[in-house]
Formats: structure tokens, C-alpha cells, sequence
């Protein structure tokens, strides 16, 4: 019983950690690069929620002044960092978007493998010439 | 304790979104998957109490990100075409670090405790003090634009470079050849014209 309790308080930083790590597999072992940049953007929301859920006091209210001295007031500082930090994964993402969208013009492919096996057979090409 | 089920819930609802994304093929269904993904983020913060970041979320993670995978993905081919790799070594890595981070999530504060370090600190600073120093209530907004005011300057400085760096990539010696393609696309179907991706992206950055 208190070892499911144990799970269930820290349940969110344990969600956390499982989100964070099929982001990672997502860029590791797919090959498209829009769903590299998906797992990417997994990857930075779950860094959110465990800033976010750091920040949350229960019993807290939202950290706007209410001008009742009593009330308890959730950690605005994570609020603040965190964003920030949404806009710049954003911006991020557009760049990476943008990028992907070159690649698909000049090689007519997205998936890593074909643009290795594309890069070693000019390289090879180059050195029969 | 209403809050605390609510929270478990939604929390959990994210690893099926994102079970889903790892299955799908379909570069559509994946995009329309990670903006669920960002909405139910979005209120997950509101039930944690940080109402700003939820409708900067809202707004900005599941709006103008998902329009922007959608405008790109009109230049895209529709499917991933291979099969993922490496999938047993990357699956062991993953599965390692995570418990690792798990065993390690054990010694952090309780969650929701209201004397972990975090806190006691700086926060109640924050709070007590930013009020009769610049008369704003709420604290979110008050210390990103008067404490951090220049964080924040440094922030847009980075979507602004973001821009330029799209506007550049996009605008490339290529460009007139794609106007070309959109033209010709937008001949063969009129109804389908919508403003070609410069256009977009210049927008939303």
C-alpha cells in the first residue's frame, strides 16, 4: 500500500521521465525528420511539466495577488522560466521546420538513412573521378 | 484531492498521446497528435496553477506550431517511408537512463510540498515584495517584465533571429523555383491556394 502511494504522489515526475525517454527514442531511432522534430518537442513540453509541477505548492492558488494575506500562492518563479522557454522552443522549431523543408527541395527525400546512403554514393562518385 | 486525480489523469492521458505518435506512420496524424499533446499540457498547467503558461501553451505550443509542422508538411511527402532503426540498442539506452532518472526522482521533494527548498527561498521575496514596488497583481507577469526585463529583450531577440534564419533558409536561391511549383499547383487546383510558406512563416515568427 504505501509503495503505491509512493508511486502515485511522485506519479508526475515518473510520467515525466517515461515521456522524456520516448521523446528520445522517437529521435533516435526514427528516421523522418518531422518526427524527429515531434519527439524534440515531446522531449522539451515534458521538461516543462516537471518545472511546472516542481513550482506547484497543493493547497496553492495561481500566483496572482489576491490581497489576502492567508492565501498560498503556487511558486511563480518556474511560471516565469518556463515561458520563456515555450517561445524559444517555438522559434526552434520553426528553424528546424524550415531546414527540413531545404532538404525535402534539394534531395527529395526526408528520411536520414537514404540521405546517408545519397552522401556516401557521391562521395564514392567523387573518388572514381 | 479532486485536483490531485484530475492531475494523475491527464498526466497519464499524454503517455497514450504519445504511444500513439511513436506508432504512427502518418506525418498528418503524428503532427495532429503532438498538438492534442500541447493542448492537454496546456491543462495540465492550469490544474497546477500556472495559468500564464497555460494559455502561452495553448496559444503558441498547440496554435502556431502545429500551423507551422502543417505549412511545412505541404512541401513534404506524407508518410515516413522506412523502418526505425537501431530500434533494440536505442530502446535499451532509453529504458536505462529512465530509471536511472526515476531512482533518482525518488530523493526529489514531494510533490506539491509546501517546504521543499524551492520554495521557502527566493519565491516569498517574489511575492511579498513585487506588489507595492510596481502595483501589479499578478507575479508571473510582474517579474518577467520588470525583474527580468531584459531576460525577456533577450528572448524575443532569439525569435527575432529564429525568423531572420527562416526567412533566409527559405528565401535561398531556390525560391523562385518553388513559386514556380505553388503556381502551377495552384493553376491545377484554384481552390487549394493558400499563400505559399515565406509568407507563413515570416508571419509567425
Amino acid at each position: 500500500m504505501t509503495s503505491i502511494n509512493l508511486i502515485l504522489i511522485n506519479w508526475n515526475y515518473i510520467v515525466v521521465i517515461l515521456l522524456m525517454m520516448a521523446g528520445l527514442y522517437i529521435i533516435i531511432s526514427n528516421q523522418n525528420f518531422i518526427k524527429k522534430l515531434v519527439g524534440l518537442s515531446i522531449f522539451q513540453s515534458s521538461v516543462f511539466i516537471f518545472y511546472i509541477s516542481l513550482g506547484k505548492v497543493s493547497g496553492g492558488t495561481a500566483p496572482i495577488l489576491t490581497g489576502n494575506d492567508e492565501t498560498l500562492y503556487s511558486n511563480p518563479l518556474p511560471h516565469v522560466l518556463i515561458l520563456t522557454a515555450i517561445v524559444v522552443g517555438v522559434a526552434t522549431n520553426a528553424l528546424g521546420l524550415a531546414l527540413v523543408v531545404r532538404i525535402q527541395e534539394a534531395f527529395h527525400s526526408i528520411e536520414e538513412n537514404k540521405l546517408l546512403a545519397l552522401k556516401k554514393f557521391s562521395e564514392q562518385e567523387d573518388r572514381q573521378l | 484531492m479532486v485536483e490531485f486525480w484530475v492531475n494523475v489523469f491527464l498526466v497519464s492521458l499524454l503517455v497514450i498521446i504519445t504511444f500513439n505518435i511513436m506508432r504512427n506512420k502518418r506525418l498528418i496524424a503524428i503532427v495532429a497528435l503532438s498538438g492534442a499533446y500541447s493542448l492537454t499540457a496546456a491543462a495540465i498547467f492550469v490544474n497546477m496553477d500556472a495559468v500564464d503558461v497555460a494559455f502561452t501553451e495553448a496559444a503558441v505550443g498547440s496554435g502556431i506550431s502545429t500551423i507551422l509542422f502543417l505549412a511545412a508538411l505541404r512541401y513534404l511527402p506524407v508518410e515516413e517511408a522506412h523502418e526505425t532503426r537501431y530500434p533494440i540498442w536505442s530502446l535499451a539506452l532509453c529504458v536505462i537512463v529512465g530509471v536511472l532518472l526515476i531512482i533518482a526522482a525518488f530523493a526529489l521533494p514531494e510533490f506539491g510540498d509546501p517546504n521543499a527548498p524551492a520554495h521557502v527561498h527566493v519565491a516569498p521575496r517574489y511575492i511579498a515584495e513585487s506588489y507595492p514596488l510596481f502595483h501589479i497583481p499578478n507575479v508571473v507577469t510582474n517579474v518577467l517584465a520588470s525583474y527580468r526585463g531584459f531576460d525577456t529583450l533577450g528572448e524575443t531577440v532569439v525569435v527575432f533571429t529564429a525568423g531572420i534564419g527562416v526567412i533566409l533558409l527559405l528565401s535561398g536561391s531556390t525560391l523562385s523555383m518553388r513559386l514556380k511549383d505553388a503556381d502551377t499547383k495552384s493553376e491545377e487546383n484554384s481552390d487549394n491556394a493558400s499563400g505559399d510558406i515565406v509568407k507563413n512563416s515570416g508571419d509567425d515568427t
